[in-house]
């Protein structure tokens, strides 16, 4: 089969491509060696948020956010999205500080904060406890139903002409481009590498290897509760993440389950979540004796500096990378796949993406501090 | 719901509290036989307006009968027995 | 070596048996607070009913499983009121929730999962409403807390527990207002159902004293909803007839499903046993998984009754004793394989004569509860059009509820795979994770 684009992943990204090109007219073949959406971007928080980032992130979260609010005319369904406000909270003077420089660096984009002292977020926050020292709440964040937004992005590629398919892992590639997956031949002059963690297999077998590594966010989710839990709240350092979404389940995340991505396998583990639970519960009490009931975790591409391979490739030509979001990808993934649609058909996209360039990792150069505290998350 | 105390039901009786309200059964009732028997028809309200449960298990497997003990938080009415002057609350 | 027995019925009793004979001090771990699984369940203290009017027919068994227990225990390490929620077969380790509510983890070189089964249902409107309850329920009301469940209750459902437990509430003065078996005397007339004569004349025996009772038995009969208020159910006959019977309670079963929730855990391979229609995870005669250290008897592992459930305990036993290196006697293994061989014919017999009415759940009404813990009907699950169970689940929110799908699982493939015309096995099975119940990490 030939096409003018050959995707490979289907999580969010993968989906949102072959839906942007097959609208703007390209002929689209997308390969999913599963399920689309069983990986990174159906596993994940569920957090829409330009809060937090590292600033090189910030331009392509701004545009991400600004498509998340015509999700619903995109593809036919907001897969939940609820911009409930993100709020980031400090449990410390010295996380306090960190919320005060990222939010005075944000505003330079153009990001509305508004910081909370303990006193004024206990007071709208009954819940919280004396461990919250200040908060910063991003009104326009929020969250969303990680499990349908890939499948919602893929109906609607299908819709309009993408060849979608699922249950056809790779197994063998090569420039020109040439993929054979399910016995099947595919044919396309531009590759689109959007495979998350198995990424950078792609880019290996185009002798550019990157060191990206098994990411698995631990997640557990609560019995449902009584409702009292409007934002979708985070906390300086990333090591724990809570929503409770309107059914009245809490979600908490924080830590790290365990994975083999050769099979792939991936498991919760109970210590990060026992851990996860216990963060909790110090900055919301009445957590404590919350009943779990489900967890989970997936496989994402985790990258030394925690900022994803985004653009074109430095060996061959036609291939535009598209992988390693580092466990904050969810809410990207519909602008990346636009993105994508633009470096091909356009040759260029505003968003600038010198951050994210693949050459970063052939140098070798030292690891940059992780100033902004992104690393965690 | 009220079940029928029908066999071996020649044991204490002993008093509870549910819901506040003052409440009998009898030594070696699970909270659930407790619950209902007393006649309180119910053991918890659907979170999704489905109204009333009452369990349906009666063996740990549907956790649909969870109440709130005092003391104790959280527990499986059919698993649980119930002991003088417990504190239960409905959900 | 670490031998650890999660279940302290039938078959985990009978496993703790030969694992002690042979030197060993297991780790026995039950999540109730006593041994004798649900079957020979003993009722709290303070009950009087003796072995015999508790167990009937099966009562010397039921004593001598007792018995068993009772003088195991002190060469055991026994944990009652534990719940294992998650096991990790990577580092062989148990998570471990104590009657206290405290955790622990607990490491072990091999284990045996005996961990029993639970009704299958068919989701009918109005089966969320109190007065509702699983078969096995009424079974569990009556034996351990002397309790009917009504004063005029429908059993529906198929199997040989229907027709006891009909004639035990009878017995007891409280005879059911309604008794549905789904399966006809068509299905039932089978020569393999003779290999077991006094199941057989026990069976007899409890249609005579129902008819003797009034009771009215109707063979080919299916319930289709339950009334607000459970006043009244209404159902069908075999010839297709609607009626309504003014009832206080109903209680659904056709027959039992294993609690299969650790072997998935520990990495066991699955497969769709399509007598029983449901995934069972795959085992050799003796009872080892396909995880090495990992072995599964009893009803936990297939349904085959208690009388299975012990000899499948202690063949397992001694498959762990010959796998560890200790050489247990080998005639023992022979005679166990070759009584649960025989055994083996009947129930299939067994099984074939009062089937899962797959039909009757594929083609439940789209406003059917089918996930009562989240409230999910059985039309959102068909409108998802998912091509198999875990995508449903994801879409959905089916069996994302506090029982994990145990109750909604098997039904729900049926709806799915109905809905899109693909084989029952084509479907899959729910995939769960850790906690196996709801726990509090703390």
């Amino acid at each position: 089969m030939r096409a003018d684009v050959i995707v490979l992943g289907g999580g969010g990204a993968g989906c949102s491509a072959a839906l942007h090109l097959a609208r703007r007219g390209a002929a689209v073949v997308l390969l999913e060696r599963g399920l689309v959406g069983s990986q990174a971007s159906g596993v994940n928080h569920g957090g829409v948020r330009q809060q937090g980032r590292h600033p090189a992130e910030i331009p392509l979260a701004i545009r991400s956010r600004a498509l998340w609010s015509r999700m619903e005319a995109l593809c036919g369904s907001n897969a939940e999205f609820d911009p409930c406000g993100h709020l980031k909270l400090a449990r410390s003077a010295g996380e306090e500080a960190d919320l005060l420089r990222w939010n005075e660096m944000a505003a330079g984009y153009g990001l509305k904060t508004t910081m909370l002292g303990g006193n004024a977020i206990r007071g709208k926050h009954p819940y919280f406890s004396e461990k919250i020292v200040a908060g910063s709440l991003l009104a326009e964040d929020g969250s969303a139903n990680p499990r349908l937004l890939a499948p919602a992005l893929a109906r609607a590629a299908r819709e309009a002409g993408a060849i979608l398919l699922e249950q056809h892992e790779v197994t063998a590639l090569q420039a020109g481009f040439r993929v054979e997956a399910a016995g099947r031949v595919f044919e396309a002059p531009m590759l689109l590498n959007c495979a998350g963690f198995w990424g950078g297999k792609i880019a290996e077998i185009f002798g550019e290897p990157v060191p990206v590594y098994p990411l698995n966010p631990n997640m557990v989710v609560t019995e449902p509760l009584p409702f009292f839990c409007p934002h979708n709240l985070g906390v300086v350092g990333g090591d724990v993440y809570i929503r409770q979404i309107a059914r009245g389940n809490v979600i908490l995340g924080g830590g790290r389950g365990e994975s083999d991505p050769a099979i792939p396998m991936s498991r919760p583990l109970p210590e990060p979540a026992f851990a996860a639970m216990a963060r909790a519960a110090e900055i919301i009490p009445h957590l404590a004796d919350a009943m779990i009931i489900r967890s989970w975790t997936g496989i994402d591409g985790g990258m030394p500096d925690a900022l994803p391979v985004l653009g074109h490739s430095r060996t061959t030509e036609g291939l535009i990378h598209a992988f390693g979001f580092s466990g904050h990808g969810f809410m990207l993934g519909p602008a990346v796949g636009e993105i994508l649609s633009e470096l091909v058909l356009d040759g260029r996209s505003d968003v600038p993406l010198e951050a994210f360039d693949i050459g970063r990792f052939a140098g070798h150069t030292a690891l940059e501090a992780d100033v902004w505290k992104t690393r965690l998350e | 719901m009220t079940p029928l105390r029908l066999l071996d039901q020649n044991r204490p009786m002993l008093a509870f509290s549910l819901d506040g309200e003052a409440a009998q059964a009898r030594a070696g009732d699970t909270l659930l036989t407790a619950i209902l028997a007393f006649g309180a028809g119910h053991i918890r309200q659907s979170e999704f307006g489905d109204g009333p449960r009452a369990g349906f298990c009666w063996m740990g497997a549907c956790q649909d009968c969870f109440v709130l003990v005092e003391g104790m938080g959280a527990r499986r009415a059919c698993a649980t027995l119930v002991t003088p002057g417990m504190v239960v609350r409905r959900r | 070596m670490r031998a650890v027995v999660v279940g302290a019925g039938p078959a985990g009793i009978r496993a703790v048996e030969r694992l002690v004979a042979a030197g060993l001090r297991p780790v026995w771990i039950e999540e109730a607070p006593d041994a004798g699984g649900r079957v020979f369940q003993k009722p709290p203290p303070g009950f009087a009913r003796s072995a015999r009017e508790l167990y009937g027919a099966d009562h010397a068994r039921a004593s001598a499983l007792h018995a068993a227990h009772a003088a195991l225990r002190e060469h055991t390490d026994w944990r009652p009121g534990t719940l294992v929620w998650n096991i990790r077969p990577g580092p062989c380790l148990l998570d471990l929730q104590g009657p206290d509510g405290s955790h622990q983890s607990l490491g072990y070189d091999r284990i045996i999962l005996c961990t029993g089964a639970m009704d299958r249902v068919v989701p009918i409107p109005g089966w969320t409403q109190p007065g509702v309850t699983a078969l096995g329920a009424a079974q569990i009301a009556l034996k351990t807390q002397g309790l009917a469940l009504g004063s005029r209750v429908a059993l529906c459902g198929t199997g040989p527990l229907l027709l006891l437990l009909a004639w035990q509430l009878t017995k007891a003065g409280a005879p059911p207002a309604l008794v549905l078996e789904s399966a006809d005397w068509r299905s039932m007339l089978r020569p393999g159902l003779a290999w077991n004569i006094p199941a057989a004349l026990r069976g007899l025996g409890w249609m005579a004293g129902l008819r003797r009772a009034g009771v009215a038995v109707h063979r080919g009969g299916a319930p289709l909803s339950v009334a607000p208020g459970c006043e009244a159910l209404v159902w069908r006959d075999r010839r297709g007839n609607t009626h309504r019977t003014a009832v206080d309670a109903v209680a659904l079963g056709w027959g039992l499903k294993p609690e299969t929730q650790l072997a998935d855990l520990a990495g066991a391979s699955f497969a769709f046993d399509a007598l029983q229609r449901l995934w069972l995870p795959a085992r050799d005669k003796a009872g080892r998984s396909s995880v090495q250290g990992v072995y599964l008897a009893g009803d936990g592992a297939s349904i085959g009754g208690s009388v299975v459930a012990e000899w499948a305990g202690a063949r397992a036993a001694l498959a762990l004793l010959e796998d560890g290196g200790m050489r247990p006697d080998p005639l023992e293994s022979i005679t166990l394989d070759r009584a649960l061989a025989r055994e083996a014919r009947f129930r299939r017999a067994l099984e074939a004569a009062f089937p899962y009415p797959h039909a009757l759940a594929a083609g439940m009404e789209d406003a059917t509860l089918l996930c009562r813990c989240e409230a999910i009907t059985a039309g959102e699950l068909r409108r998802s059009a998912a091509p198999e169970l875990n995508r449903g689940k994801a879409l959905t929110r089916v069996g994302m509820g506090r029982c994990q799908g145990r109750l909604c699982g098997p039904p729900a493939a049926e709806v799915l795979a109905a809905a899109m015309g693909c084989d029952i096995a084509e479907i899959g099975r729910l995939r769960g994770q850790m906690p196996v119940k709801p726990v509090v990490l703390r």
